[in-house]
């Protein structure tokens, strides 16, 4: 299938799914529970870009997620500062904000790799993990964006374009953005690129000697992901209103990044989405049937299951041995 | 005939040990040239510098007529500058035609002459798995393969980035008899379609039927240079390979 006709199926699916939700749906708490587990298919995508296709751990997931957030936060923000320089701008909607978020954190993943991808394995995740550090300790220290207090970001109380609740708002633009994500990633696994990407993956060294630009292709997959994960983080503060930097920085975010790729299965673009759905799922059926702790648990006894019992994961158990 | 390529003055250390010292070397366009010495003479490390795997301190290596000096491994590649490894570096989670794949992705089609379409590589793959016996093998991994069938596959994956100049380090090692020869006729049918090849190996019977040149490497200096059978009886040769 070419990528123009599987973005049209996937097109297709996300508008179906939108049309059997409106119809079986009217409970609001379902699409709370349904944008979390889009949310982490764009994630987990995103992660899967760097850490499957080219296997550079990423452990900062995090930090490009909040970047996101907190672009967004400022843009929400600056209608009102520019007030007092009597500067008018109209509030800056939700879908700017998401091209905005997803830039800015792109930007940052080509900073971050272009600084790190000279360390190779886990040194890079190393890395990784100090830059989540660093950006929330900038983070809690500015006070525009509410510091460590945090701050209040008010939605709309009736969606635009759509009407309704804000939270279908919020589904649509998810479910859009996972469309986008999923073509991308299915794209790049078809093309040369992806191909670079295995390459460098399997051996760096052999893949320069067969001409493969290492260094170029892995700034490619750092801002690719990196961007990606900003988009994915920039509705954030009108899903929780009241953003503050625990809840940005969650250490969940990172875990399910690469626990889900790595139960759905790496090596493809379905993987992510397998997994995204099925701990992102039971995560949230868990969170209301027993408890909101448990949910890091499931992630972590199910990587470790899927570790041992299936390296592969989900997809490559059905996978044809070759 | 013009040099393809010219090594003048390469050295290159690690820490306070020298691995190559001053090594000058030049390699003429179409030419057989054997490059041998004992273990840990340098001759690995002389391939690494000139293709770019590793960066000489000192020294410039000239290839096609153009200085590559700060040039990474895989813009040498793309000039026509291609090696296989001494330990097969296969990609392990791609199929052998994929393997082959990927330097057709990244050279042959990244250059400005002619662009090859998705069904022309796959019979590429398919012809270059063939020269090497692999073809039957096209949809396996490489984990599959015994160590042999890896330096063969090591190989293809070197002639498929369509080189002027081909470096092949110790390609024939662990191989029989049969397959040396088999490996030895590939190369001269390289090298007679206009291919300069520069073989490393142990294998003397191998080293003497293919070279027209050998170079000899004894720690990190070059001894000797010229028509293999004087270089062959060249008495400090001799005694760096038997001792006194």
């Amino acid at each position: 299938m070419r990528t123009g006709t599987f973005l049209i199926a996937a097109a297709l699916v996300g508008l179906a799914i939108v049309v059997l939700t409106r119809i079986f749906f009217t409970n609001e708490y379902f699409f709370f529970a349904a944008y979390v587990v889009l949310q982490y298919i764009v994630l987990s995508t995103a992660w899967n870009i760097l850490g499957g296709y080219t296997g550079y751990i990423n452990f900062g997931t995090g930090a490009f997620f909040a970047i996101g957030a907190y672009s967004s936060a400022v843009l929400h923000k600056l209608p009102a500062l520019l007030k007092t320089f009597d500067i008018l701008i109209p509030a800056v909607p939700l879908p700017v904000m998401i091209v905005v978020g997803g830039i800015v954190s792109g930007i940052v993943g080509l900073g971050t790799g272009y600084l790190t991808l000279r360390l190779r394995g886990v040194f890079f995740s190393i890395a990784t993990l100090a830059l989540a550090v660093v950006v929330q300790t900038l983070i809690t220290n500015w006070d525009f964006v509410g510091g460590a207090r945090g701050a209040y970001v008010l939605r709309p109380r009736v969606a635009p374009l759509i009407g309704g609740e804000y939270v279908q708002y919020l589904f649509l633009l998810m479910l859009g953005m996972c469309v986008i994500v999923l073509a991308t990633a299915r794209a790049i696994e078809r093309s040369a690129l992806g191909y670079g990407f295995a390459a460098i993956r399997d051996d760096e060294a052999a893949a320069e000697a067969s001409g493969v630009p290492t260094l170029r292709l892995k700034l490619i997959a750092t801002t690719l992901s990196g961007g990606f994960m900003g988009m994915a983080g920039a509705p954030l503060p009108y899903y929780v209103t009241y953003l503050d930097p625990t809840s940005g920085f969650s250490l969940n975010y990172a875990v399910n990044a690469i626990a889900m790729p790595l139960i759905g299965g790496t090596g493809s673009w379905l993987g992510p989405v397998v997994g995204a759905v099925l701990v992102g799922g039971l995560q949230e059926y868990l969170r209301v049937t027993i408890s909101s702790a448990v949910n890091v648990l499931v992630a972590g006894v199910l990587m470790v299951a899927f570790v041992i019992a299936a390296p592969q994961g989900i997809v490559g158990l059905f996978q044809r041995k070759r | 005939m013009t040099a393809l390529l010219e090594v003048t003055g390469l050295g290159k250390r690690f820490g306070g040990f020298v691995a190559l010292e001053s090594i000058d070397l030049e390699v003429q366009q179409g030419e057989r040239l054997g490059l041998i010495g004992p273990n840990g003479s340098g001759k690995s490390t002389l391939v690494n510098c000139i293709c770019g795997t590793l960066r000489n301190e000192s020294g410039k290596v000239r290839f096609a007529e153009e200085a590559l000096d700060g040039l990474s491994a895989h813009e040498r590649t793309r000039r026509g500058l291609a090696r296989s490894f001494q330990l097969p570096r296969p990609f392990a989670s791609l199929s052998l035609a994929e393997n082959i794949r990927i330097p057709i992705l990244y050279t042959v089609n990244a250059r400005a002459t002619g662009h090859l379409s998705r069904a022309a590589i796959d019979a590429r793959c398919l012809e270059l798995l063939g020269q090497v016996g692999l073809a039957a093998k096209a949809e396996r991994r490489p984990r599959d393969l015994t160590q042999i069938e890896m330096r063969k596959l090591e190989l293809a994956r070197a002639m498929a980035a369509e080189p002027k100049l081909l470096i092949a380090d110790e390609a024939m090692a662990g191989l029989s008899h049969a397959e040396v020869d088999e490996i030895i006729a590939l190369l001269i049918r390289l090298n007679a379609e206009g291919v300069t090849v520069i073989m490393i190996e142990h294998i003397m019977r191998a080293v003497m039927e293919f070279s027209q040149r050998l170079a000899v490497l004894v720690a990190g200096r070059k001894i000797a240079d010229g028509p293999p059978q004087d270089v062959v009886r060249d008495p400090e040769v001799v005694r760096a390979y038997l001792g006194e």
